[in-house]
């Protein structure tokens, strides 16, 4: 009959309506929630990243959690126990073989090689500290390595117009700075609870702080200790203050004071320097590549720096790449940097003006040619915290060098004996993981 | 002539005191309302050159800090109610309710006041993440249900309760829930304030679990939010003592509302204990 | 019998409540400090050892702990018996006779206990700032050097104690006015009558009668301060030179920055058996003292 012929072909537009109407609300479900952690500024900052990633992925939403950095490794191993872990998160990377160790980060030499721009655009000594046993387990975000901070006009005033290239110029720099600006100022700030300086005069000078495959330590070994002889030596001629990370409340307060005019530190103090130093001394201050114990500038430093992983028990690992490339690449590492100051880890990076042009930067670049990494290892941290503790108590005058690096040893091959006892019974994670 | 020297003296020793002692509080709201870099200067300024309210605009605004509050509250009126109810309940029994094992039982609990709450910690977390509570209020309530100073001085307030009053209840039928609930508690109402008040003040104010327990920002509360906040903006006097009066405020508020009972209930329970 | 049952109920919830989730933690952490639960034990169970004392051995032997437990016994022993007094001679001051609004300095004096310990350990940071602080500024009013407070190894116990001190003492000293005003008046009457001055009437009546409250606010702040934490944790992170390193801190430092588990557990056992060992001390100490002036 033609009425019930109508009223059937209405009925089956109005299901085929529904079923499309459904369809289409099967198509677009709710975006995923990626959750990453950030650092320190990096965290606040990259916030400002993420609307235009959510605008060329409109299927995902970031949301990121800032970390303080004194509060961040606990956070993250307690978060790693807790079942509470990010998607992705950025990680210092001598933190990466404790994570390595773990378990908890996903090998990246697939996504890495399948990426425009591959891995060789990336630092090569940067690289480095991202890959264990030859598997790389995260992607470089930015890097950090540690040079001189000056101040150009007191050096000036003190003979010097060019920054010292060897060892002997800079102490002899130093000397005069120190005459220059009296008893109650310094020439260099070095706090105590940094582990750098001492350990970056140390591998200059070549030293392996570990022997034996990381297995025992070899702080007695000569470059090491007269690498420390020089950083006490330091303390003893009152070219450095004793002081605490407490006692030096406002650094740029000093730094501009003249309290101290050499500081060794990283990428990020040349935006705070920019941003936080009064008037009086914009334009005063300068950046060198460190100086080297012989003729061979720049003298090395350590290869820092933060990188992304993703979390290996993460359900949405395509989305964590997806983002984690987006941060990488050159064009929202040029952005980032145009924020934070933090150095782009991919060289062509560099090629741009911003960074091109900045004579602070350029200082980065150079000294990025030449870096070392520290052992990768999980117990570098406690290593370096070790290290803190010892070359304080002999700046304090505690203990006599000797007896610090004999202390030092003795702590260090008790923290590494479990390290020899996994060893020994082949259940060591980098093994596990290359073979996987 | 000596009862104004000595008066002088009394008066004078305590006004300094209470000066001395109100000092850094004063300060902490004076720097969270003068403009930034203004707390830094030598000579130390105490009063502001001019009041402003911009720190408070961005903790509220840019730092989220009204999540932070709403956990804190939240969390602080949940542990409170819950183990009110629970001490309240094993306070009463085991002051006026006799069964078999009570006394060693109560000895026992004042044994384990001893033990510091962070020999436990560690394996308290491993037990809550195999429940699946890390990172959720729960996480934080269940460990604060139940304490055994709650007990202690619920008992101790309950011993005072006259037998007579609840033997006539029972006489005429009731039961012993309802005996609890509206003969027992009422009576104890002083107590309960206090404990109340002290349970209230203790959650707001806990530091160390909420920072382990709470992984993600949504859920720290006010004194794990103050902690990263410090971490991150160290160089921002203004803003850290603007954050610490918040942190601060509710508490003082609700303890300055309800001190004569608190204060009373320290008192008492002390007296007896 | 339905009054037993009932009984059993009523401390059910809160017994089953402390068993699970304090005194077995508290258990299994004995259990752990027998083993070397480290990260690598995170990552897979079998990287556990069972190493019996060897915890307890390396405790022992590392310099750390006996910083740590010298550092928290100098807060105990000196900033305790500090605290107490504070509160005592406020307490007494406050209950003297000719004194009015005793609930406003009462308030006053109470205010820091109600704080949040987070909050006034920044604003703490700041007063003890060795250039712009509160603290060194009036220092230098009166005439005195300026202190590195935070920053000097030999000034930040005391400047920790000095904080700690500032806020406990309302606390002990409510519970020590709640002492006072539990003496009865007509002793101090018969005393005057009998021709005593002041400083007689306290040594005779008020420091006898006081006897039980001052053994019970002792034995409370020993315990509290034995577990010193979260005031290094936040001012100074246990520095300068672990000048403030305390027991609690180290522990907290062991268990979550290094997930080393089992020396962790192994510290913290270590130190409720010290604060048992104290209390007990402290009790028995009383009861011989007690004992000897009731034979007299």
């Amino acid at each position: 009959m033609p009425g019930a012929r109508r009223r059937w072909a209405r009925f089956r537009r109005m299901g085929v309506g529904v079923l499309s109407l459904a369809a289409l609300g099967c198509r677009s479900p709710a975006p995923a929630v990626l959750e990453f952690w950030a650092m320190g500024r990096e965290g606040e900052v990259v916030q400002q990243l993420v609307p235009e990633f959510e605008r060329r992925a409109p299927e995902v939403r970031v949301r990121v959690q800032q970390i303080p950095w004194s509060a961040a490794h606990e956070k993250l191993l307690t978060a790693y126990v807790g079942d509470a872990m990010p998607d992705l998160f950025q990680v210092g990377n001598t933190w990466i073989p404790e994570f390595v160790a773990l378990g908890a980060i996903e090998p990246l030499d697939g996504c890495l090689a399948a990426s425009a721009g591959g891995v060789a655009d990336y630092f090569p000594g940067i690289l480095d500290t991202n890959r264990l046993g030859g598997v790389t387990y995260a992607v470089p975000w930015y890097v950090d390595t540690r040079l001189l901070f000056y101040r150009t006009d007191i050096l000036a005033q003190a003979g010097y117009t060019q920054p010292p290239r060897t060892w002997e110029a800079w102490l002899d720099a130093m000397g005069r700075v120190k005459a220059l600006v009296g008893p109650a100022n310094y020439a260099i700030l070095l706090p105590f609870s940094e582990w750098q300086p001492p350990v970056i005069l140390a591998l200059q000078l070549g030293a392996e702080l570990l022997r034996d495959n990381d297995q025992y330590g070899n702080f007695r070994s000569a470059p090491v200790r007269r690498a420390l002889a020089l950083y006490l030596d330091l303390f003893e001629r009152q070219l450095a203050p004793r002081a605490g990370d407490a006692q030096v409340a406002n650094v740029y307060h000093d730094f501009a004071s003249g309290f101290f005019s050499f500081y060794i530190t990283g990428p990020w103090n040349i935006g705070e320097f920019s941003r936080r130093l009064p008037a009086s001394v914009a334009g005063r201050w300068a950046t060198a590549p460190l100086p080297a114990p012989d003729a061979d500038w720049p003298g090395a430093s350590l290869a820092g720096g933060a990188s992304v992983a993703i979390f290996r028990g993460s359900a949405r690992k395509d989305m964590a790449w997806r983002f984690a490339e987006y941060l990488t690449e050159p064009a929202q590492q040029l952005a980032f940097y145009r924020l934070t100051g933090d150095l782009p880890s991919r060289m062509s990076a560099w090629q741009d003006p911003s960074l091109a042009d900045n004579r602070y930067a350029q200082a980065f670049w150079a000294q990025l040619q030449r870096l070392r990494s520290t052992p990768k290892i999980p117990e570098w941290e406690r290593i370096a915290s070790t290290v803190v503790r010892y070359t304080e108590a002999a700046v304090r005058g505690r203990l006599t060098l000797d007896e610090a690096l004999a202390a030092l040893d003795r702590d260090v091959d008790a923290i590494l004996e479990k390290r020899r006892w996994l060893l020994q019974r082949g259940r060591l994670p980098e093994r596990r993981h290359a073979g996987s | 002539m000596k009862r104004c020297v000595q008066a002088a003296f009394i008066y004078g020793a305590l006004g300094t005191g209470a000066a001395a002692t109100v000092l850094p509080l004063l300060w902490m709201v004076s720097a969270s309302l003068m403009p930034a870099g203004e707390a830094n200067l030598l000579p130390p300024r105490f009063w502001p050159s001019t009041v402003t309210f911009a720190h408070y605009g961005v903790l509220f605004s840019r730092l989220n800090v009204g999540r932070y509050v709403f956990n804190s509250a939240m969390l602080a009126v949940a542990v409170t109610l819950i183990s009110l109810l629970l001490n309240s309940m094993a306070g009463y029994a085991f002051a006026k309710l006799r069964f078999r094992g009570r006394d060693g039982t109560f000895r026992l609990l004042l044994g384990a006041l001893v033990i510091p709450g962070q020999v436990g910690m560690l394996p308290l977390f491993l037990l809550l993440k195999q429940m699946g509570l890390v990172n959720t209020y729960w996480g934080v309530i269940i460990p604060g249900m139940a304490s055994v100073f709650g007990i202690f001085l619920v008992r101790q307030y309950a011993l005072s309760i006259p037998d007579s009053l609840l033997d006539a209840a029972r006489v005429d039928g009731a039961g012993e829930l309802r005996i609890y609930w509206s003969l027992a508690l009422p009576a104890c109402r002083p107590i309960l304030v206090t404990l109340g008040l002290f349970t209230f003040m203790g959650t707001w104010n806990d530091f160390l679990w909420p920072l382990v327990v709470l992984t993600g920002r949504d859920l720290y509360t006010l004194p794990v939010a103050l902690a990263n906040l410090v971490g991150e903006h160290v160089q921002d006097t203004e803003l850290m003592m603007a954050g610490a009066v918040l942190t601060v405020l509710p508490v003082v508020v609700v303890f300055m509302a309800l001190q004569r009972y608190y204060i009373q209930g320290i008192l008492s329970g002390s007296i007896k204990g | 019998m339905t009054r037993q049952r009932a009984a059993y109920g009523f401390v059910a919830p809160a017994l089953a409540a402390i068993a699970v989730f304090f005194l077995l933690p508290v258990a299994a952490s004995v259990l752990l400090s027998l083993t070397d639960f480290d990260i690598y034990a995170v990552a897979d169970r079998r990287n556990l050892r069972v190493v019996g004392a060897a915890n307890y051995v390396q405790l022992l032997r590392d310099p750390l702990f006996w910083v740590a437990l010298r550092n928290t016994g100098y807060f105990v022993l000196v900033g305790g018996p500090l605290s107490v007094a504070a509160s005592l001679a406020v307490a007494l001051f406050i209950d003297a006779k000719l004194v009015r609004a005793k609930g406003v300095f009462r308030t006053i004096f109470f205010l820091p206990v109600a704080t949040t310990l987070v909050a006034v350990a920044v604003v703490w940071r700041y007063v003890y700032h060795p250039r712009v602080g509160l603290l060194n500024y009036g220092l230098s009013l009166l005439g005195l050097a300026a202190v590195d407070w935070l920053g000097d190894p030999r000034w930040a116990m005391p400047a920790i104690m000095l904080m700690a001190v500032w806020k406990n003492f309302g606390f002990n000293m409510v519970i020590f006015i709640a002492g006072l005003q539990s003496i009865p008046e007509r002793l101090y009457e018969a005393a005057r009558i009998d021709g005593a001055g002041g400083w007689q009437q306290l040594r005779h009546i008020t420091v006898p009668g006081l006897a039980p409250t001052f053994l019970f606010v002792a034995v409370m702040t020993l315990i509290g301060y034995c577990q010193l934490f979260a005031e290094p944790y936040v001012m100074t992170q246990g520095g300068p030179a672990h000048s403030t390193l305390s027991v609690v801190l180290l522990m907290y430092e062991h268990g979550f920055r290094w997930w080393n588990l089992g020396y962790a557990a192994a510290v913290a056992f270590v130190l409720f058996a010290i604060i048992l060992g104290l209390t007990l001390l402290t009790l028995r100490l009383r009861a011989a003292g007690a004992g000897g002036e009731d034979s007299r």
